[in-house]
């Protein structure tokens, strides 16, 4: 299938997606400029990781009135598979296409490290190739990854079950401790009503190869191979 | 520019004005006198402030080129040796080339930690793609005052960790190693040192050189204003309680701009467009045309009124020695300025032609019509008077070796002086920093930081990986600038040696106080000649690097601070090899101990050297002795041997020996890995066999050249039999397993403690 | 005529910035310190025309752009 991963500049994780889609799975794969307004036919949109035109005003603000993401929006509502990822989760937030807002992590400092997340839905284009209540090990690299929306979100993203990725321990557990920002309902990845959009916070390209420390994000990728090939 | 061509400036200025100005920049009335001789004139204000810039010792090594010079700098995978570009390449095999350098900003830093550290990233990382190179890893080795207890202190190390985090997360260059050290030394003058690598195939390397008569001069990237002004000069003076208020010359990095110069620059350098090219670091314009004019043998000839500015009312002199963050200085081919300027804002980066490469020899600076300095290349670049400083050894270093041991008790709980060395900044585990710079990005990170002796980097579509690392230890050279320089190369060569890494070469970043002090200039050549013996004995010549010198505060000169930035490979071969993604690379090793059963393995010998120590620092409160012994030959054997273990998966871990001695090296082994920490029991008995050997000596002493190995069981008489033939000591000391760490009856911890004592310290003392 | 326009938190949102200002405030000995809200503010120079004009177009800035209303609200004041 053919992916197409944005670049804005200030992306740094696009060659990091590209690597993956292109070097480990063997997809065809092309680079759509923040400037384009055309998708090129592509499968699936990958909104990768980065600081978009520096992140200076908010995370994401910038990136929104691009013009790709107008088609990225258009492409969505038709049902297109998007995914973004840490800042593309930033941006699909800041665009609308995901409900909630990002605040800086409650330390206040940048977080890089692994962390584990439960897989909360495996009937998703996304995590179709996981079992419920799996638990990932995943690498997590953000200054702003501490999700929130008001009650009345909250309350109609756990009716439609929206929640894909929760922060959990070793375990599967979700405790306070185990969620690295501070993110409402340890929530570390979430999904439109359509299910066609999922924004996620921790980095499966990073952790795509066994030689990295994890392969456990590539079942993200693979997740999204398998729904465009059962269409 | 006119069309009738000036011969000489045509300003008149002010010639006190002009003194001030040179006394501002320090230069000497000789200096000034030489100035007058070159130019057969009294200098322009901006020719002064050009040559101000340019022969401060920041620029100039004015005081250490005569040392630097003697250097090993030649060697089979050197493609560009030591000053002939922004950095040294190292061929790599593959096609490839590694580009790698270290640099200070430990001045900038001090005054204004969050950006004075951010731009030394900044600049750093334009040194390594102005070579063509995709800057792949940074490190940073950083020295402060002691934690506790000192808001300054904390302010400068917090400060300083957040600007390197800033820039590099944004900047998408993953920071993935280096050290920090606290030490009372660096109170008032903290280091900051950051190196970079970066990679570039052998046919895409760039020149920094300007080369084609009427090729035009285009300055791409941010816009001109005024910060950093005098920078250059600022980091040649001595910091005192005025610097507060120098503050203006500090500049401000934008990581963003520096992104999109970075693609930007590569892909203008990709399309062949490009004849020359230089970053502008320190002084700017002035550095960036003098040199690559320099490079090629031409002459230059620029308009500063062409230059993009973003504050109004700025004088020529300001212009060129602005020191604005994110700009470049291009040669381009004449008839592709369109190609190259539409490339540039595709990225949103100014690009305009500002001047020609001429015939000649001269710098020639315009302002609109005017001329406004008109100066020879050579004088600007390579004039600057070589100084051989007085050298003296101190007074009263040899009182400092001296080291009475019956005056230092052995601790009765030597249990509770390794947990207290665990838990000491120097020592402990550095999560709390690393984890807020990105280590992952461009998901070459093989190891994590903190798991092994050395950054191993993958390079993608090879079987290569890159091991580097960078290390210098201050008391040591303090106590010893000689052995100190020699011992600070050996650890650097061990530490890539120990996850399986070949050592290939060097790069430095020497920090020291006032040249003018002809102690300091002991310690500085003391130094070098160590650096440069080991890096002899290894045959890891020194590709390049940077002098930072005036490091002083009122209360006295720094330690002096060599660090070493080292590159080493692990390369594809038959044996012991992982499959990932269909290539064949080595699996490198790892410091943690893996599995119960496995034996623990000593290399090397163990003596009584507690001198220099971080056990004798921070338990005794005593600096002094002398540091241990470095024998270059048992080192040079010992590293051969890690590489060839590791080659044949003889091992499973490594880890050397280094600050805390023998027993913080087997409890860091014990619990580096925070998901597997696992205890061990060892017995000393064997290393014990020397009678006079003191506990404490043995414990926390920090004799040079050893390396805690662990192996399975069925291995060991592979382990002795290779061990022996390469002529290296090797005790079989242990087993691993179990919950605790035990030495023979002296230590036994549980390693949850000892975990936490390990963990904790940026906790407690925050 | 210049528009300033202060972004901030809204209230019901958890300010950690503001929080750690007020205890640094707070270990400096200054007491009487009930809140402390961080955010940013924003100067924009505008061409002529009306206080009341300006007023309406740096409103609509603030809805496209310059806050997220999720999470923060401004306050705009034209000089």
């Amino acid at each position: 299938m053919k992916f197409g991963v944005v670049v804005f500049p200030g992306s740094n994780c696009d060659q990091d997606c590209v690597h993956v889609l292109r070097d480990v799975l063997e997809q065809e794969v092309v680079l759509l400029w923040h400037q384009e307004s055309s998708l090129r036919g592509c499968d699936c949109v990958v909104l990768p990781g980065g600081f978009s035109y520096g992140d200076y005003l908010r995370t994401g603000a910038i990136a929104k009135l691009s013009p790709v993401m107008k088609s990225v929006a258009a492409f969505a509502k038709d049902g297109g598979l998007v995914i973004g990822i840490c800042n593309g989760f930033q941006i699909l937030l800041e665009a609308g296409l995901l409900p909630g807002a990002m605040l800086r992590n409650t330390s206040l400092r940048f977080i890089c490290r692994y962390v584990t997340v439960r897989v909360e839905r495996t009937d998703t284009p996304f995590t179709n190739r996981f079992q419920p209540g799996q638990v990932l090990r995943l690498p997590i690299a953000h200054n702003e990854g501490n999700y929130t929306v008001d009650a009345a979100g909250l309350k109609r993203i756990a009716e439609r079950g929206q929640v894909l990725f929760r922060y959990c321990d070793a375990d599967g557990q979700v405790t306070d401790a185990a969620n690295p920002n501070g993110s409402l309902e340890a929530i570390a990845g979430l999904c439109n009503e359509a299910g066609n959009v999922l924004g996620m916070m921790p980095h499966p390209e990073r952790a795509s190869e066994p030689s990295l420390g994890s392969a456990d994000g590539r079942g993200v990728f693979e997740s999204i191979l398998q729904s465009v090939a059962c269409r | 520019m006119s069309p009738a061509r000036p011969t000489a400036p045509t300003v008149k200025d002010d010639e006190r004005l002009v003194r001030r100005v040179a006394k501002s920049h320090n230069l000497t009335d000789e200096q000034y006198a030489q100035i007058v001789r070159i130019l057969r004139r009294p200098p322009t204000l901006t020719e002064v402030g050009m040559f101000g810039v340019l022969w401060a010792e920041h620029c100039s090594y004015a005081s250490s080129k005569i040392y630097l010079r003697t250097f090993p700098t030649k060697g089979k995978r050197i493609l560009v040796a030591a000053g002939k570009e922004n950095a040294g390449l190292v061929d790599i095999g593959d096609g490839l080339a590694v580009a790698f350098k270290a640099e200070s900003h430990n001045h900038p830093s001090a005054v204004e930690p969050h950006a004075g550290a951010a731009t030394g990233v900044g600049g750093i990382i334009r040194d390594i793609f102005t070579m063509g190179a995709r800057p792949i890893a940074l490190f940073d080795s950083l020295r402060f005052g002691p934690l506790n207890g000192h808001a300054r202190t904390r302010f400068l190390f917090e400060g300083v960790v957040k600007g390197i985090a800033d820039y590099g997360n944004s900047v998408g260059v993953p920071t993935v190693g280096g050290e920090i050290y606290f030490d009372e030394a660096y109170r008032e003058n903290p280091l900051v040192n950051v190196m970079c690598i970066g990679v570039v195939p052998h046919t895409a390397v760039a020149k920094g050189a300007a080369r084609g008569r009427g090729n035009p001069v285009i300055y791409v990237g941010s816009s001109t204003g005024r910060d950093g002004l005098g920078g250059a000069s600022f980091a040649s003076r001595e910091l005192s309680d005025e610097s507060e208020a120098d503050r203006p010359a500090v500049q401000l990095g934008d990581p963003f701009a520096e992104k999109c110069l970075i693609e930007a620059t590569l892909e203008a350098l990709a399309t062949g467009d490009v004849v020359g090219i230089q970053d502008m670091g320190a002084a700017g314009l002035t550095c960036s045309t003098s040199e690559t004019a320099s490079r090629g043998g031409c002459g230059m000839e620029i308009d500063v009124a062409k230059v993009p500015r973003r504050e109004t009312g700025m004088t020529p002199y300001e212009v060129m020695l602005s020191e604005s963050q994110e700009r470049m200085l291009l040669i381009a081919k004449q008839g592709q300025e369109a190609a190259v300027k539409k490339l540039f804002a595709k990225w949103g980066l100014n690009a305009v032609t500002i001047g020609r490469v001429t015939g000649g020899d001269r710098v020639r600076v315009f302002d609109g019509t005017e001329l406004v300095a008109d100066a020879p290349v050579a004088a600007l670049t390579h004039g600057a008077p070589v100084y051989r400083r007085p050298v003296k050894r101190p007074a009263g270093f040899a009182r400092l070796q001296r080291l009475p041991l019956r005056a230092v008790p052995v601790p009765r709980d030597l249990n509770h002086t390794l947990l207290q060395l665990l838990g000491s900044p120097t020592i402990a585990d550095k999560a709390a920093v690393y984890e807020q710079y990105d280590h992952m990005v461009q998901t070459n990170t093989v190891v994590l930081p903190g798991r092994s002796d050395a950054a191993v980097l993958r390079l993608k579509g090879t079987g290569t990986l890159l091991a580097a690392t960078t290390d210098a230890n201050g008391t040591y050279c303090l106590l010893d600038p000689y052995e100190g320089g020699k011992l600070a190369v050996a650890e650097a060569a061990r530490n890539v040696a120990c996850v399986g890494a070949e050592p290939l070469a060097v790069t430095d970043c020497l920090n020291f106080g006032s040249p003018l002090d002809p102690g300091v200039m002991w310690q500085f050549r003391e130094c070098v000649r160590g650096i440069s013996e080991a890096c002899r004995a290894f045959g890891t010549p020194v590709t390049g690097g940077n002098v930072s010198l005036y490091n002083e505060s009122p209360r006295g000169a720094v330690d002096p601070t060599p660090v070493i930035g080292m590159i080493g490979l692990i390369q594809h071969t038959a044996h012991s090899i992982q499959h990932t993604e269909g290539r064949a690379c080595y699996a490198p090793v790892t410091m943690g101990f893996k599995d119960e059963g496995d034996l623990v393995w000593l290399l090397g010998e163990t003596r009584e050297e507690l001198g220099a120590s971080e056990y004798l620092k921070l338990i005794h409160h005593r600096k002094q002795g002398r540091p241990p012994r470095v024998d270059l030959a048992a080192e040079r054997r010992l590293q051969q041997l890690l590489v060839e273990g590791a080659r044949a998966g003889l091992w499973k871990s490594a880890h050397d020996c280094a600050e805390g001695g023998l027993a913080v090296a087997v409890a860091e082994c014990c619990i580096a890995e925070p998901d597997h920490i696992i205890g061990a029991v060892l017995d000393l008995s064997l290393v014990t066999c020397h009678l006079s050997l003191r506990l404490d000596a043995l414990l926390f002493g920090e004799s040079a050249g050893r390396v805690v190995i662990s192996c399975e069981p069925h291995r060991t008489k592979r382990v002795a039999a290779l061990t022996a033939r390469a002529g290296v000591p090797a005790r079989l000391v242990g087993t691993v397993g179990g919950g605790r760490v035990k030495i023979g009856e002296w230590i036994d911890a549980g390693i949850g403690e000892l975990s936490a004592a390990w963990r904790g310290a940026f906790r407690r003392t925050a | 005529m210049i528009a300033r326009v202060s972004v901030t938190l809204k209230p019901s949102i958890l300010d950690p910035q503001g929080t750690t200002i007020h205890q640094a405030l707070e270990s400096l000995g200054f007491k009487g310190v009930k809140r402390v809200r961080m955010g940013k503010l924003i100067e924009i120079e505008l061409q002529g025309g009306s206080k009341a004009a300006a007023k309406k177009e740096v409103e609509r800035m603030c809805q496209k752009l310059l806050a997220n209303p999720i999470v923060e609200m401004y306050r705009i004041e034209i000089k």
